[in-house]
């Protein structure tokens, strides 16, 4: 009966697309409760400190862009929560550099995982954009005499026509709206991807594991 | 913390100290990542082999 249905509908772009996500995206690798035996160990952890640190970063820029500059500048908790987007930026940088430098090592982008490795350089681009914005919109000194600095680098490289430092408008929007959402999309493309093709074997290591490693232990 | 930072100048390296110090951090930590054990991995394999 069910393959009758699936039959009738085999030109349906819906029926498609979840036949392509049942085939390549089956819940066993969504969220698998085995992995190969070779990810135990602390290089794999850094990635997720990336995430974890990612999800602060998103949690205290939404509590200060609710309560505002004024907020984040003059109160004891503004400026705690000031702080905490501060340095779980930094933390999330950190992180995302010694990911970077792991999955470099082990040459992550073999066997079909191009697309995760371009999805990871594209989401670290765009998270240095995120940051230089951040600096932008704190809406003090510093925020200025960084915008005054880097406007002719900007205009020199010809898009500053399209991205003003000097609009706090334009800054501010881009840090809390955009850019946020696009970073947080590509994160969830790159997990997906890494559930799809699954995590990358040690150089010279056969493709398929003889031995896993339980996650439930 | 108000004051500007110390830099380090050799030749055409001109870094300040804090970022120096920093990717010093981290290249320990990504060295210890490597040679350090992975808690609960090593039983766990071995049970998987001995079954």
């Amino acid at each position: 009966m069910k393959s009758d249905v699936r039959d009738e509908s085999a030109g349906s772009w819906t029926a498609a697309t979840r036949r392509q996500l049942e085939r390549r995206l089956p819940w066993e690798n969504l969220l698998p409760d085995r992995q190969p035996f070779w990810v135990g160990s602390w290089v794999y952890v850094f990635g997720v400190v990336t995430i974890a640190a990612l999800a602060w970063v998103v949690l205290s820029g939404v509590v200060l862009a609710a309560f505002g500059p004024q907020w984040w500048h003059l109160s004891s908790v503004g400026r705690f929560f000031n702080s905490l987007h501060f340095w779980s930026v930094q933390v999330f940088f950190v992180f995302m550099v010694l990911h970077l430098w792991g999955q470099y090592f082990m040459a992550s982008w073999r066997e079909g995982r191009a697309p995760t490795w371009m999805i990871g350089v594209v989401t670290f681009a765009i998270s240095i954009v995120t940051a230089f914005t951040g600096y932008l919109a704190q809406q003090n000194f510093a925020a200025q005499w960084i915008a005054m600095n880097a406007k002719d680098a900007i205009n020199g490289t010809g898009v500053g026509g399209f991205f003003n430092v000097l609009n706090f408008g334009q800054m501010y929007g881009l840090h809390v709206m955009l850019l946020p959402i696009a970073i947080i999309a590509l994160v969830f493309l790159h997990i997906v991807q890494v559930r799809m093709k699954g995590v990358v074997p040690p150089i010279g290591h056969e493709p398929e594991p003889a031995v896993t490693w339980d996650l439930r232990k | 913390m108000d004051q500007p930072a110390g830099y380090l100048h050799w030749g055409f390296i001109l870094i300040s100290w804090p970022n120096l110090l920093l990717i010093g951090l981290m290249v320990v930590l990504f060295g210890l990542a490597l040679i350090l054990p992975f808690p609960g991995h090593g039983s766990s394999t071995e049970e998987e082999k001995r079954a």
